[in-house]
């Protein structure tokens, strides 16, 4: 277990080298030093140099490092499973609200978060999601004016007819 | 301006009708955060940022500074009746609050955790008062380099608020440092880490980073386990919730000591609450006539911690509002939240903005008197909110995040960038990089390199402008020397050991 915390340290380092990496190759193609003092590629130049040797500091530390760390727990992969699963459930609400708007699609994440993650009944998971749904719509769109995406349908768009 | 004028001029911006109701939503829905564990006020300070932008900005801040102090008073109850932390500065009243609660204490726990709350928040909120415009004064002659030295030192604070790796949270400041610097540059209008798209010129926006990084990580965080700890139950009434004259005289020591200690390590950027209160909780301890009964259920147990976690609020805001440097994840969001209402966190914003500034101190004084009305009678209700079901508050944390971010930039994009930061927040807790850090490189990244490169300008190149200044120098020797503290404690530590296998 520990050893996945170790490959989880030498993974993030080695990711975060190459970001290092990147952002030096990136700035080299800016001005370091003009006329009028640093240019644009002088800033990043210097923090990418810094990200690459901490990094690289990670990925040593990680690959040499002996004995058993105590004070980490195992990796519970099935919790983060879990946390992944809500990811992906934002990540597709956030994906429909250009097609179905705000509503429809927030009220589809809740229904997902009760109903699938929380395994709670059908009926009590639409309910959630309709007074969710609604209240948002009534609190932000109808009392603050915030404008909410109404996708292709312009589905939050009905709201004003029915309230006026 | 004199600090009686100026106070009087607090007390008639905070007492503006509108003004205390800010003040009492803030406390109210801190308390509230505080209450519920696992919903931090970095997260809801961060959700709520988007929707304060059409406010008054001196409402807003009193509205937000009350979620960050009201959370204070709010943590003490999940601690005390759950064992579980309401928020990171609660942790230490678990040890004798919890006892306390299983020994038939419950109230007076409760009760004891809101006055010294109370007194102590008081203190600091009068500590900030006194030491916030000298400071301020003393940093009126800073220029270019010294802003720069003064940057410095912010990001040295990283070493502060790095948890069990220093290396990683030096690596989280970058990342906040090259996300500050996406978009356009301003001195020479060339577009920095774009990838080509046009969204991304404008840079990205705190508050996405903001609220992905805390509240959507801490959703997916807080997702993971599926059953919650059992409550111990909540005295009713409020002759059940006060506590004894004896308590009172018992803790006599403890609110002064919380009081003091509190609002010193507030004042010392990046320390922030958590110490304060492991460290008055560690005084109390040492200078006790019993510290064996620590840890078994003595009142001055739960009066110091939290007595200090709430007067470092007050200290707390001493660097960020006169000095602009944030020493927590929380005040790094208020300053962000000062720079996106257009104002210049620094030694000139008492003098430039009064009425904020003192509109803030004098609605602490009267948001911490709020707060003990509500948290003395109002507990067993408060506590009612712990029975929320996880499945109901989640979705609508996640709604708000969605919502806020929108109102921001009007762009699905952004919403599109929240889901990509709110992972990168919750891998970052799973891989032990601290989020205070990348907030901290996020707000001070720009400032710096704007700082620098103006320091560079006036120098035409020269660097040794940032040295040969004495206030410049001064304040960067202090910054390499917070950067040497773990450095000299490692090797210290390594003596020690080597000492040990020795002997």
């Amino acid at each position: 277990m520990i050893r996945g915390f170790r490959r989880a340290d030498f993974w993030s380092g080695s990711v975060l080298a190459a970001l290092g990496a990147w952002i030096v190759s990136e700035a080299q193609r800016w001005e370091y030093l003009g006329p009028d003092g640093p240019g644009a590629g002088f800033f990043p130049l210097w923090y990418g140099i810094a990200m690459v040797v901490l990094s690289a500091a990670l990925v040593a530390r990680s690959v040499l490092a002996k004995g058993v760390d105590e004070s980490r727990g195992p990796l519970a992969w099935a919790e983060i499973r879990r946390a992944f699963g809500c990811w992906c459930s934002l990540v597709v609400s956030v994906a429909l609200l250009k097609v179905v708007g705000f509503i429809a699609s927030f009220a589809l994440l809740s229904w997902f978060i009760v109903a699938v993650m929380f395994r709670q009944s059908q009926r009590l998971a639409w309910s959630i999601a309709f007074c969710a749904a609604v209240g948002f719509y009534l609190l932000f769109d109808v009392v603050l004016g915030v404008t909410l995406p109404t996708g292709v349908w312009h589905l939050a768009a009905w709201g004003p007819a029915w309230t006026s | 301006m004199d600090i009686l004028s100026g106070l009087a001029q607090g007390f008639s911006v905070a007492l503006e009708p509108l003004n205390l109701f800010w003040c009492f939503v803030g406390v109210f829905l801190g308390t509230v955060v505080g209450v519920l564990p696992g919903l931090g006020p970095p997260a809801t300070i961060a959700m709520l940022l988007p929707l304060t932008f059409n406010m008054n900005p001196a409402g807003a801040m009193i509205m937000l500074a009350g979620i960050y102090y009201g959370a204070k008073y709010g943590g003490s109850t999940t601690s005390i009746l759950l064992n579980v932390p309401g928020e990171s500065a609660s942790v230490v009243t678990c040890l004798d609050g919890y006892q306390m609660a299983r020994n038939g204490r419950a109230g007076p726990a409760l009760g004891i955790a809101a006055i010294a709350s109370f007194i102590a928040g008081t203190v600091g909120v009068l500590g900030l008062m006194l030491v916030a415009p000298p400071l301020a004064r003393l940093s009126l002659a800073f220029s270019s380099p010294e802003y720069f030295a003064l940057m410095t030192l912010g990001l040295a604070m990283v070493v502060l608020l790095a948890g069990t790796s220093l290396v990683k949270a030096l690596l989280a400041m970058l990342v906040g440092l090259w996300i500050a610097g996406m978009g356009t540059d301003l001195f020479s209008a060339t577009s920095r880490f774009t990838f080509g798209r046009t969204e991304l010129l404008g840079g990205i926006d705190f508050v996405i980073v903001a609220i992905g990084i805390f509240a959507i990580a801490e959703v997916l965080a807080n997702m993971e386990p599926r059953a919650g700890p059992r409550m111990l139950p909540v005295p009713r009434g409020l002759a059940n919730l006060l506590p004894t004259w004896q308590d009172m005289k018992d803790c006599r020591f403890a609110f002064f000591n919380g009081s003091v200690l509190g609002f010193v390590i507030g004042v010392l950027p990046g320390a922030g609450s958590t110490i304060a209160s492991f460290l008055s909780y560690g005084v109390e301890k040492a200078v006790s006539k019993h510290p064996e009964r620590f840890g078994t259920g003595v009142i001055e147990g739960v009066a110091a911690p939290e007595g200090a976690n709430n007067s470092e609020t007050g200290g707390a805001l001493v660097p960020l509002l006169t000095l602009g440097i944030p020493g927590s994840g929380t005040t790094a969001i208020l300053l962000g939240a000062l720079i996106l209402w257009g104002f210049k966190p620094g030694p000139l914003l008492i003098e430039e903005s009064p009425a904020l500034f003192w509109g803030l101190v004098a609605s602490m004084y009267i948001g911490n008197l709020m707060l003990l009305v509500l948290n003395l009678p109002l507990v067993p209700l408060f506590a009612q909110l712990l029975k929320l079901p996880a499945f109901a508050m989640y979705p609508l944390i996640l709604g708000v995040s969605i919502v806020g971010v929108y109102s921001v930039s009007n762009s699905l994009f952004a919403v599109a960038l929240l889901t990509v930061f709110g992972l990168l927040g919750y891998l970052m807790r799973k891989l032990d990089y601290p989020a205070g850090p990348l907030v901290l490189g996020l707000v001070l990244g720009d400032g710096l390199e704007r700082a620098l490169r103006q320091s560079l300008m006036m120098s035409q190149g020269d660097l040794t402008i940032l040295f040969t200044r004495p206030i410049s120098a001064t304040i960067l020797v202090l910054a390499a020397a917070i950067l040497v503290i773990p450095l000299v404690r490692r090797m210290n530590a390594v003596r020690l050991a080597a000492i040990a296998q020795e002997s």
